[in-house]
């Protein structure tokens, strides 16, 4: 057991390791002066010279690659050109509201993709499975930004029932926060609803053929029993296992709920770095977010060990 | 090889074929989701073609006088050629008085364009490297580990930092979507040549001598194909998806280009009052992947039964 956690710990490093490399080498492989892109369009040759020494650009790029990963393991990313402060300060300033909206989205979309899931499962070939599945393919297909303006068209602007736009923080008040995440939220959900609701399903299917469930049904069970406490219970592994990798699409789709939501977070951060062509944000915030996407993979990979006994490695 | 074991084998092949075939595109044509998803999909390729001729004008051309129109006026306008026609404004007119029906229609041929370009080139790539690290053991561990790296950076992200570096355009969007997916594509083709690898007719081929670049091609590259077909749809799908993000984030193709999310970017600032300005090219969009996305499905089903869950 211990020698799995650490055996999986080991192997995450060579992967934090390789992106932290490309992301690095994204900015040194583009032609021309890395200075001069970093310093921006409107900086001075004084300025670019500044941030050449820092960064040690006359260094070999191997040096380079170490002077950069070595500060950037200490938190400092150096700093941003647009905003004028550090670009360590200004994530630490965005991460709350997508922290916020990001919780809201998963904890809603397992709160409904799940019961979904295991009812298409349960409905196997019947028309509850059918509008399931129509639907999963259908939330795969619409894209983020059409689901977040239809909501607002429909909820915020002919019922008016919640803001348009914006975002208060849950310090200043839970109802206001609650009626301006709850459409961003949905929006968000729609995608990872659809994923996990696919999978759930699949994967309850599977598990309804067994024996035990069998057994379970023979001596009398609810079918309710039988759903909930021995089929999702077994079927959670593949389940748990898509709420992680779906971390990928929630974090694309933060950067574009964000935008449509005027949310003040990280993925609003990111468009806002590209448009004003601001690298070492632009660097810092796709490193955050693949390390936050690894290590909650890793997370969950060591959940499993702890939570079902039957896996062995 | 004489031409008459050549035609031999040519006879071999074509029963083979001729065996397989029918099964095979009975099957499809069995398949609901196959027949709906190729039908709209091939509606969307016929309007990207003949886009000038239904009924579009210029989708660049700037009218300050007409602004912000209803979906459905109509008046006479004056074509380059000088003379005069009445023109209806399906979908009305964006704020800079540009005919929004003709931007639909023509930004049907920058999605299309992307979302086939990507899935074809990453499919080469991928395959190339997924043949490669799947049947070279020693260049294995370290091609997989790379693509674990690319992988853990999520897709839209990837591209959003290569789009930005690399500069907007059609080019730049294209190879920046495609980066993301490769790995996707090597993971792919690496499991099936790990399977392959061990039966009987490679190591006969491996026995006789054959060069390893044709065991590849000829004996084990086939077998990659149906799941990759099925693959390549649904990159295809997530591309014309990306690209419409970028654009309507305002970092894929330059503005004045007619594409799906240019329009809905352009639609953003006066969506209170003229919501179809997003509508119209999000239905567009969202019938494209949607169609794109069944034909998938349904491949899948019909050619690659054991590939049932996607992520």
């Amino acid at each position: 057991m211990l020698t799995f956690v650490a055996r999986r710990l080991l192997a995450t490093i060579p992967v934090l390791a390789i992106v932290a490399i490309f992301v690095f080498l994204m900015l040194r492989l583009t032609p021309g002066d890395p200075a001069a892109v970093i310093a921006g369009d409107y900086a001075n040759s004084q300025q670019i010279a500044e941030i050449r020494a820092k960064l040690g650009l006359d260094e070999p790029l191997v040096t380079q690659f170490f002077i950069w990963a070595g500060r950037g393991l200490q938190g400092d990313f150096g700093e941003s050109f647009f905003f004028k402060r550090t670009v360590a300060e200004l994530i630490l300033q965005r991460v709350e509201p997508t922290l916020a909206l990001a919780v809201c989205t998963i904890v809603l979309a397992v709160l409904i993709a799940v019961p979904l899931g295991v009812i298409a499962a349960h409905r196997h070939g019947g028309w509850i499975d059918r509008i399931v599945m129509g639907f999963s393919v259908l939330g795969f297909s619409v894209p983020v930004f059409v689901v977040g303006y239809l909501l607002i068209y429909v909820f915020a602007i002919q019922l008016s029932w919640v803001p348009v736009q914006g975002y208060r923080s849950p310090v200043d008040g839970l109802g206001d926060f609650f009626q301006r995440i709850i459409l961003p939220s949905c929006t968000l959900a729609v995608i990872y609803i659809a994923l996990i609701a696919r999978i759930t399903r699949a994967s309850v299917i599977e598990v309804l053929g067994e024996d035990y469930i069998r057994t379970a049904r023979a001596k009398g069970l609810t079918e309710r029993t039988v759903l909930m406490r021995h089929a999702l219970r077994n079927a959670a592994v593949p389940i748990v296992t898509v709420i992680g990798i779906g971390i990928a699409l929630l974090i694309g789709g933060v950067v574009v709920t964000e935008s449509v939501y005027n949310i003040p977070g990280l993925g609003r951060l990111t468009v806002d770095a590209v448009l004003a062509r601001d690298y070492p944000v632009i660097q810092a915030v796709i490193l955050m977010f693949s390390f936050v996407y690894v290590l909650i993979n890793l997370v969950i990979d060591l959940a499993y060990s702890f939570f079902d006994p039957r896996i062995r490695y | 090889m004489t031409a008459q074991t050549d035609e031999q084998v040519d006879i071999a092949a074509a029963a083979a074929a001729a065996a397989r075939k029918p099964g095979i595109f009975r099957r499809m044509g069995r398949s609901q989701s196959v027949i709906i998803g190729a039908a709209l999909v091939g509606v969307m390729l016929l309007i990207a073609i003949f886009a000038p001729w239904l009924d579009t004008i210029d989708p660049a051309q700037i009218d300050p006088t007409y602004r912000n129109r209803k979906p459905g006026v109509e008046r006479m306008i004056t074509l380059p050629g000088g003379e005069q026609v009445r023109h209806v404004y399906w979908m009305g007119t964006d704020s800079l008085g540009r005919d929004i029906y003709s931007r639909v229609i023509y930004g049907a041929r920058i999605s299309m364009v992307v979302g086939v370009t990507v899935a074809a080139i990453s499919v080469v790539v991928g395959l190339f490297i997924g043949l490669i690290s799947g049947y070279i053991r020693w260049l294995d561990g370290v091609i997989m580990r790379v693509m674990d790296g690319l992988m853990a950076i999520p897709g839209i992200l990837l591209a959003i930092g290569l789009v930005s570096l690399w500069g907007a355009g059609l080019f730049t969007v294209i190879l920046a979507i495609v980066v993301p997916e490769i790995p996707r594509v090597v993971r792919l083709v690496r499991s099936v040549v790990l399977s392959v690898r061990e039966e009987p007719y490679v190591e006969a081929a491996i026995s006789v001598g054959t060069p390893t670049p044709l065991i590849l091609v000829r004996h084990i590259m086939p077998q990659t194909m149906a799941p990759i077909i099925v693959q390549a749809t649904f990159i295809c799908a997530s591309a014309i998806l990306v690209e419409a993000i970028l654009s309507f984030l305002g970092i894929g193709i330059p503005p004045e280009t007619p594409t799906w999310g240019n329009i809905m970017a352009e639609g953003r600032v006066l969506f209170r009052i003229h919501p179809h300005n997003i509508m119209y090219p999000g239905v567009f969009l969202a019938v494209t992947v949607l169609a794109i996305n069944m034909l998938g499905d349904g491949l899948r089903d019909t050619l690659d039964p054991r590939m049932s869950k996607r992520i």
